[in-house]
């Protein structure tokens, strides 16, 4: 399968994605996503501290899942590149309110740089939150990624990886034909050098995204059938489930609108919308940063080409501690992916 | 075309109130109590209901309940299980009835 980008498909385009959010949106001008948050106090919607710095090492990627909102895949070559890292672990040196540094892609392990990047955040910051966002396929892609378990234990990494479902047919129709059994392989591989095992100190969580038009099921009951499934059936561990839900961007809004799921899908956000979930939002305390290191809310955000509105400081060169402080966070109606339900971030539900 | 069934009906469950309300209030306080968490979980509650939705065969159920076994983290394997007991049950109702035409079998039969 090829990326939207690939096909000249336009929704690779965000100004034709933003206008397909706005224009056909089922609450009309009225229930634009602004207006919700405007009727619980919250318009605009500022940061909180900032304690998450997610970057984006590139939108390459050894897999083409049908709802990715990167568009990512083998086919895309844009990936940071060093100088941009540089400018990176500058801000991780000198904003002390960081706690965690969270590496997504693509497969971020595809950039050759990922390591020296992972090796030099963690020489800076020794106590900080190193997470990687990994495909688990990346692992045995290659022989030269084969040893990414042991490099991920020597520096304290917390693997986050996605697995839709623990039946091949729910995982493969998502992620691609065979992903699932890989999946598994490497999850094994993971275990075995101690990640997901009780006393380890080693994290190994999983995310499930719904496959399809529909909401995630309780983060708390879904996690403990995942518990029992892949323990019984696999003899695999892990430590915490994130439920995440799918956001109408990029793959997965093409995939909305060509079922004819697209209306009734936003609906179906709209009429979750729950306040606490708002209050709780992931990027009040986050900054993303896209592969050439322009500054993003989130990075779905990211995909949508929305920049930080910070005027003279959308670019990791311009860093401006105390104006991306008290910006206005840049909202539109995807937003009410993150506000549905029990809420959804990177970090699974929020409320 | 006009048919008896429009998905979009379905949206308007809630609507049945403005015949009728204070017996829509009382049907809609007790469903919403039926489907919370209880001695059943509700996941179960919503595998249940879909199995009843197949036995009734109500369209909207089913697209409700499809919906919401999927929402309660159900797959496809467990749902069609969900299906095959009402399935069951159903055809199992025609079949024990065969018994009472058995009896009358012997008592009209030399």
């Amino acid at each position: 399968m090829k990326s939207l980008k690939a096909q000249q498909h336009s929704l690779s385009d965000p100004t034709v994605e933003l206008d397909v959010l706005e224009q056909r949106h089922p609450g009309g001008t009225e229930g634009h996503f602004h207006h919700f948050l405007e009727r619980i106090g919250m318009y605009p919607l500022r940061p909180t501290a900032l304690e998450i710095f997610q970057a984006n090492l590139g939108k390459m990627c050894n897999q083409t899942c049908k709802h990715c909102h990167v568009d990512a895949g083998p086919d895309r070559k844009e990936i940071m590149d060093r100088d941009t890292m540089s400018l990176c672990l500058d801000v991780i040196r000198r904003e002390r309110s960081l706690n965690c540094v969270d590496l997504t892609g693509g497969a971020p392990e595809m950039n050759p740089d990922f390591r020296w990047f992972v090796e030099e955040i963690r020489a800076l910051r020794p106590d900080i939150k190193i997470i990687v966002r990994c495909n688990l396929t990346i692992i045995l892609a290659n022989p030269r990624f084969r040893d990414l378990p042991e490099f991920y234990k020597e520096n304290g990494v917390e693997v986050v990886s996605s697995l839709p479902y623990f039946t091949a047919m729910k995982t493969d129709s998502q992620r691609g034909e065979g992903v699932f059994g890989k999946s598994l392989e490497a999850l094994q591989l993971l275990n075995a050098v101690g990640y997901g095992k009780e006393g380890s100190g080693l994290t190994l969580n999983l995310v499930y995204n719904p496959s399809g038009a529909f909401l995630p099921a309780s983060q708390a009951g879904l996690e403990a059938e995942f518990k029992k499934k892949l323990w019984d059936r696999f003899g695999v561990a892990f430590n915490s489930l994130f439920t995440i839900t799918n956001l109408p961007i990029s793959r997965f809004l093409d995939y909305l609108i060509n079922s004819g799921n697209y209306e009734s899908y936003m609906e179906k956000l709209l009429d979750s919308f729950n306040p606490a979930a708002a209050a709780g939002v992931m990027c009040r305390n986050t900054i993303s940063v896209g592969w050439d290191g322009y500054l993003y809310d989130c990075d779905f955000n990211q995909m949508l080409d929305l920049k930080v509105a910070v005027p003279g400081g959308v670019h990791l060169r311009d860093w401006d501690s105390q104006a991306l402080s008290t910006r206005a966070i840049e909202v539109n109606n995807h937003c009410f992916g993150c506000t549905a339900g029990a809420g959804s971030s990177c970090g699974g539900a929020t409320v | 075309m006009k048919t008896y069934y429009n998905p979009e009906d379905l949206k308007k469950f809630g609507s049945i109130g403005e015949l009728q309300k204070s017996m829509a209030d009382k049907f809609f306080s007790y469903y919403n109590e039926v489907f919370a968490e209880g001695a059943l979980t509700a996941r179960e509650k919503s595998l249940i209901a879909l199995a009843v939705a197949h036995a009734l065969q109500c369209p909207y159920c089913i697209d409700a309940y499809t919906t919401d076994t999927l929402e309660k983290g159900c797959d496809e394997e467990q749902m069609m299980e969900a299906v095959h007991v009402a399935a069951a049950i159903r055809g199992g109702a025609s079949l024990v009835h065969s018994t009472q035409m058995m009896n009358k079998i012997k008592e009209i039969s030399m």
